[in-house]
């Protein structure tokens, strides 16, 4: 009998295997190809306390291995989605995990304060969206900064916290340590690393925003040394993820020292990604006579 | 695997049936996708997926005839680029990774006794071919393109065709409302797909003389089923997933009203 249960601040997941937030939406859209039961935990879209626009379009484009976004957190707000996309996911058995964007200290709690009331397992705070001029990534390229959003969050916080860090930054170690210094149950990187595109027929930026966050499997090493360097860092768990298709990708990055891993880029073109992943980490474990996945986190130091 | 789900959205490796070049950089593939035709509708797309590792979204293909069945389906598409140019060289019997039918298509109903105008504009031209053949009523086709003509004695099967190209080599010199004024034609209803100057151009003069009018859209796309929220058009209405004014042209598009987007 193979165990793939994981613990991130006391909750269990059935599978250390998650969406990462922004590529699946509510779950709603990949649903019609994928169970939803099979994943560990289905992590949203990020939310804010008001809906938001986003950014003009062009938002997208194809780069070598991967791609650049600049959605620019379009969402409905807090109210839209605790009425309809909260009851969609609480049908299934996942764990939930809510991303939580603001422009400000206070957009964010309050956000983090109308989940209290709500049936949701983690609160995930985007503090690392390259995309927005406001909030983002100011909150988390400034380690005092990421203390303090971390610490305010906890302060109001029902749910466990993870803080969701930014590559765009010199040291991540100190990131995630200002984070566990914060009080921050969990840790979960990477975001998207600032890219850009030009096109030299319109001579002009391929995205609106000019710049975009990069994502896909071109930046799986740069991702997997940071989450390496985290685990090595903190004491607390952390969720790895940056360019994970496959299950050696996420087996690497449990290796890495992450307990549990999320499935981003992959969804876009591969709808069946996340429980393809499931099947080749149990089958990973049954090859190589792995009882329990806790065995495998952390192994490579 | 309990992926199979009542949808008919799937994700296939389906087999090239014939591959020809109509124009110049514009190709005409059939693949056999039995799943996908069975619930294919005029107006909707496809992803289609390279092999190349490093190119990893799909491209949506607007599909220019659905044949159910023989469960086949046409895509005519331009080479805009390597993955295009990647698919221009597939032959009969190779593998081809298809995602659909995406998105919602044209509305077919009304009345048998309406006159329609089935406009396109360059490589917005394939998907009125489908329409063409399932639109019951007395259909006009008004074709623009840059020069080189293609798909146009298709469409002769279904109505009158009309011409219009920049350069004047064929029909009416200049665009497709151009086509429509000097040919005196008339319509109750417009279904258009082409470039956004073009659609703004139908939209104005649709609005002007009181004609319904379906609009099919296109933007840069990741996923193709509504979860990424890239392909967003700036919508009338507040949108029904983020409630802002930003319809999702995969999911909730791509046609729309065209009172319903702002182009």
């Amino acid at each position: 009998m193979i165990n793939t249960k994981v613990t991130l601040a006391g909750v269990e997941l059935k599978n250390p295997v998650m969406t990462a937030s922004g590529t699946f939406g509510s779950g709603a859209e990949y649903g019609e190809f994928v169970d939803l039961n099979r994943l560990g935990a289905v992590v949203t879209k990020g939310v804010a306390n008001v809906p938001w626009p986003g950014n003009p379009t062009p938002r997208v484009a194809e780069v070598y291995g991967g791609m650049l976004n600049a959605i620019g957190l379009q969402n409905p707000g807090i109210d839209v989605f605790a009425g309809r996309d909260i009851p969609f996911l609480k049908q299934y058995d996942t764990r939930i995990i809510v991303n939580v964007c603001g422009r400000t200290t206070e957009d964010y709690l309050e956000v983090v304060e109308r989940l209290g009331e709500e049936p949701v397992d983690f609160l995930e705070i985007n503090i690392s969206c390259p995309n927005v001029k406001e909030g983002g990534i100011a909150f988390g390229q400034d380690p005092r900064a990421v203390e303090a959003i971390t610490r305010a969050v906890k302060a109001r916080a029902k749910q466990p916290v993870i803080m969701k860090l930014s590559p765009n930054v010199t040291d991540i170690s100190e990131m995630a340590r200002a984070a566990e210094s914060g009080g921050a149950d969990v840790v979960s990187l990477i975001n998207t690393l600032t890219g850009m595109k030009i096109d030299i027929n319109k001579r002009s930026f391929a995205l609106a925003n000019k710049t975009g966050g990069m994502s896909g499997p071109a930046v799986k090493p740069v991702a997997l040394r940071m989450v390496y360097q985290a685990a090595c860092a903190v004491k607390i768990p952390v969720i790895g993820m940056g360019g994970i298709a496959t299950a050696e990708d996420a087996l690497e990055f449990i290796m890495a020292g992450a307990t549990a891993v999320s499935v981003g880029t992959a969804n876009f073109y591969n709808p069946h990604a996340t429980v393809e992943i499931v099947d080749g980490i149990m089958a990973y474990m049954q090859q190589h006579q792995v009882a329990d996945i806790t065995e495998l986190i952390g192994c490579v130091r | 695997m309990d992926n199979k789900k009542k949808e008919a959205k799937a994700r296939v490796v389906a087999r090239v049936e014939s591959q020809d070049c109509l124009a110049d950089g514009i190709y005409s593939m059939w693949i056999q996708a039995g799943e996908i035709a069975a619930g294919a509708k005029p107006g909707q797309f496809l992803s289609l997926f390279t092999r190349d590792a490093s190119r990893l979204l799909p491209r949506p293909i607007s599909i220019c005839e659905i044949e159910k069945g023989a469960g086949r389906l046409r895509v005519v598409y331009r080479v805009a680029g390597a993955g295009t140019e990647e698919f221009s060289r597939y032959q009969a019997g190779d593998p081809v990774t298809v995602m659909g039918p995406l998105g919602n298509g044209f509305p077919l109903e009304g009345d048998p006794g309406r006159k329609a105008f089935l406009i396109g504009g360059g490589i917005g031209i394939p998907p009125m071919l489908q329409l063409a053949k399932e639109l019951n009523c007395h259909k006009q086709m008004v074709l623009g393109y840059r020069d080189k003509l293609f798909l146009k004695e298709e469409f002769e099967a279904y109505g009158k065709v009309a011409v219009a190209t920049e350069d004047g080599s064929a029909g009416t010199r200049g665009n497709v409302i151009d086509a429509i004024r000097e040919n005196g034609l008339t319509a109750d209803v417009v279904y258009a797909c082409g470039p956004v100057p073009m659609l703004r151009a139908v939209k104005a003069y649709a609005l002007k003389q009181g004609m319904e009018c379906w609009l099919s859209l296109e933007e840069r796309m990741a996923c193709g089923v509504g979860a990424c929220l890239a392909c967003v058009c700036q919508s009338k209405e507040v949108d029904g997933h983020s409630r802002v004014h930003n319809k999702r042209i995969c999911k909730d598009g791509p046609v729309f009203a065209a009172q319903e987007v702002e182009l």
